[in-house]
């Protein structure tokens, strides 16, 4: 039983059926890669996962507990945390007020009318915030505005602002789309040693073969909406009908 | 001190200082001289810089912070100065508990529309407070003229019942016996200072007003509203609800639109419609932008920047055009007076609109930012002078909150 458990999820869009019974299972303290062909209805399968879609019909199941229905803040209350394709973070705040807010967050819940105390005076949010800017090496970056960073500084920012969280799920949409090869090493880097160091279990959409093929536990390929096959990496790679729908387009 | 940081204690302090010395500082020029047009330190138009300085400080709360630029809060202003006045009716006019019943009123009446427009965001948002503050208005106009006395305006008469007030009490708005419209006079040299009593009641209020705000702005709620201007995508899968947070910043800024309209008539016991009209609500727009909006003191500088140029540049007429250019030759007198009429006397309007689009061109941050720049610009002039090490090179991170 995984932490995560997809069941027989169908969604259409008009005319098109974008995932049709889709069944996944991510198991606890793995890497889950998600890969497909363009339009094979990964993007979809995340968004359902986090509120953003509601499926028409099959089940999502968290922790033991369905997501259908509740809204994007609701899942992450429950320990989902998104990082995604063009990092979205707080541009006019500075890089340690990007990581106050999710510290908040997971203390006070959605919502607090905490406005008498001033955020400095909060030590404890503070110091944690800063160790976690520490951790991805980017303390001395702390009061500078988030939106002039560099791009990779953005997505390590991003990730720094789930990872404080402590999420039980990491969901991450193409964490190196557009990223140079020396980018995506660093980036490959970093979520190994978040795997390893925190436990976090993760689910990855990806393009990158190479990003896959580095850090999945397991692998689902979709196609047409549809899971093809799911299996640890070694398999995958030589499997027929995946060279067919999918590596052998696009890697020929 | 006060809960703030070291350096937002001296911000505070200085402000407490401006506030209260405003009587003298508004009055620069002696009484009897040319200048003397320009003094601003009379009671009426120092009451309206503090009064709609708590405007537009409250209105900076909901814009300035969270983004939601509302075209209808003077909806609010209107239902403070209501409440006041009938609480004048029905009570005293002791302006005390009026002032506690409207912001509390004003603020029931933000959470009913701040609900069901905050459901939209951007234009849609802007456009469902204007239709309410529109309605609100029509309806003070017309339906509801047993409350609010309709075109005539809520006042006072002599057969209300004033259950409260003494046989002695003052028969204008005081506060325990403190009649607001009262001044003492100070005469020092050629200059007339005026301390009217009405005006330290705003001023007192409106320096507690920018001392909640200071502390509302450096809390984590402060920073959540920021954090909705900048990303709302980002707060929700941060697991924040943008809603009750807009909500409880509109309500905020509505009980301070409330206070404002309230005070207004404690200074002047009548309450109209008109002080609900759009134009009213897109003042306190112009206020915040023109001061500089997310900033703490901008508003405050927009609101006295705009109640200035509406009382000053407004008494400027023809006659004192040409007392002014009377040393030229007549020809060019009579020229120079035609050049600058528009712009001054009912032409005012020409003059703030030109200021106003000049500051949104090269000072998008407002007044704030051109403060900033000249103070940069000295501060620059002395590091360099005795060969200093290079600003350049060591460019200092902006403030996130400018002052």
């Amino acid at each position: 039983m995984g932490i995560l458990e997809v069941k027989g999820v169908n969604k259409r869009f008009g005319g098109l059926q974008a995932l049709g019974d889709v069944n996944l299972s991510v198991v606890e303290n793995t890497v889950h890669a998600i890969i497909g062909p363009n339009g094979a209805g990964k993007s979809t399968l995340l968004n359902c996962l986090v509120g953003k879609l509601i499926p028409d019909t099959g089940s999502v199941m968290f922790d033991g507990q369905s997501v259908l229905g509740r809204k994007p803040h609701e899942i992450n209350q429950m320990g989902i945390s998104r990082v995604f394709q063009t990092p979205e973070i707080f541009g006019d705040l500075t890089v340690l007020e990007n990581v106050l807010i999710p510290c908040f967050a997971k203390r006070d819940g959605s919502f607090r009318m905490h406005a008498f105390e001033t955020v400095a005076a909060e030590k404890d949010m503070v110091d944690k915030a800063m160790h976690m800017l520490d951790d991805v090496s980017m303390a001395d970056k702390k009061d500078m505005h988030a939106a002039s960073l560099s791009r990779g500084d953005k997505r390590r920012l991003e990730m720094a602002m789930c990872l404080v969280q402590e999420p039980k799920l990491l969901l991450l949409d193409e964490p190196t789309a557009g990223m140079a090869r020396a980018d995506t090493n660093n980036t490959i880097a970093l979520l190994k040693e978040i795997n390893k160091k925190r436990a976090i279990t993760m689910a990855i959409i990806e393009h990158d073969m190479h990003v896959v093929f580095s850090l999945a536990d397991r692998i689902t390929v979709l196609a047409q909406g549809t899971p093809l096959v799911e299996d640890v990496p070694e398999k995958i790679k030589g499997h027929p009908k995946v060279q067919e729908a999918y590596l052998g387009q696009s890697h020929g | 001190m006060f809960g703030l940081s070291a350096k937002d204690t001296r911000f505070l302090l200085i402000v407490m200082f401006l506030t209260l010395a405003t009587p003298i500082l508004l009055q620069p020029f002696p009484e009897n001289s040319a200048m003397a047009q320009f003094n601003a330190g009379y009671p009426d138009l120092m009451q309206k810089f503090a009064i709609f300085g708590i405007f537009a400080i409250g209105f900076n709360i909901l814009f300035g912070l969270t983004g939601y630029l509302s075209f209808g809060h003077a909806a609010f202003l209107g239902v403070g100065s209501y409440t006041v006045v009938w609480m004048y009716k029905l009570l005293s006019y002791n302006i005390l508990p009026g002032l506690i019943l409207s912001i509390i009123i004003s603020g029931l009446f933000a959470l009913l529309i701040g609900f069901i427009s905050l459901r939209r965001s951007g234009i849609y948002f802007s456009i469902l407070t204007l239709a309410f503050a529109q309605m609100s208005y029509n309806l003070a106009y017309s339906v509801l003229t047993p409350i609010t006395n309709g075109e005539t305006g809520l006042q006072v008469y002599s057969n209300d019942p004033q259950m409260l007030a003494g046989a002695n009490a003052p028969t204008s708005p005081h506060l325990f016996g403190i009649v607001m419209r009262e001044s003492s006079e100070f005469a020092v040299g050629g200059w007339v200072f005026t301390f009217n009593n009405g005006y330290y009641f705003c001023a007192i209020i409106a320096i507690l007003a920018f001392y909640l705000s200071m502390r509302i702005f450096r809390s984590p709620f402060g920073m959540m509203l920021r954090a909705i201007k900048t990303n709302q995508t980002r707060l929700n899968y941060t697991g924040l609800n943008p809603r009750p947070y807009t909500l409880a910043a509109f309500v905020i800024s509505g009980m301070y639109a409330g206070l404002a309209g309230g005070l207004l008539a404690a200074m002047d016991p009548l309450a109209g419609a008109e002080r609900m009209q759009w134009t009213a609500s897109g003042e306190v727009v112009l206020m915040t932008i023109l001061g500089g909006a997310g900033t703490l003191m901008g508003p405050v500088l927009g609101a006295g920047f705009i109640k200035y140029f509406e009382n000053i540049f407004s008494k400027i007429n023809d006659n004192v055009l040409h007392s002014w250019f009377a040393f030229m030759p007549d020809g060019m007198e009579d020229f120079l007076v035609a050049l600058v009429h528009p712009f001054v006397g009912k032409g005012w309007h020409l003059t703030l609109g030109i200021l106003f689009m000049m500051v949104v061109i090269f000072l998008p941050g407002g007044l704030v930012e051109g403060m900033q720049r000249i103070s940069r610009l000295f501060r620059r002039k002395k590091a360099t002078k005795p060969g200093g090490p290079d600003h350049e090179h060591h460019p200092k991170p902006a403030p996130h909150v400018a002052e």
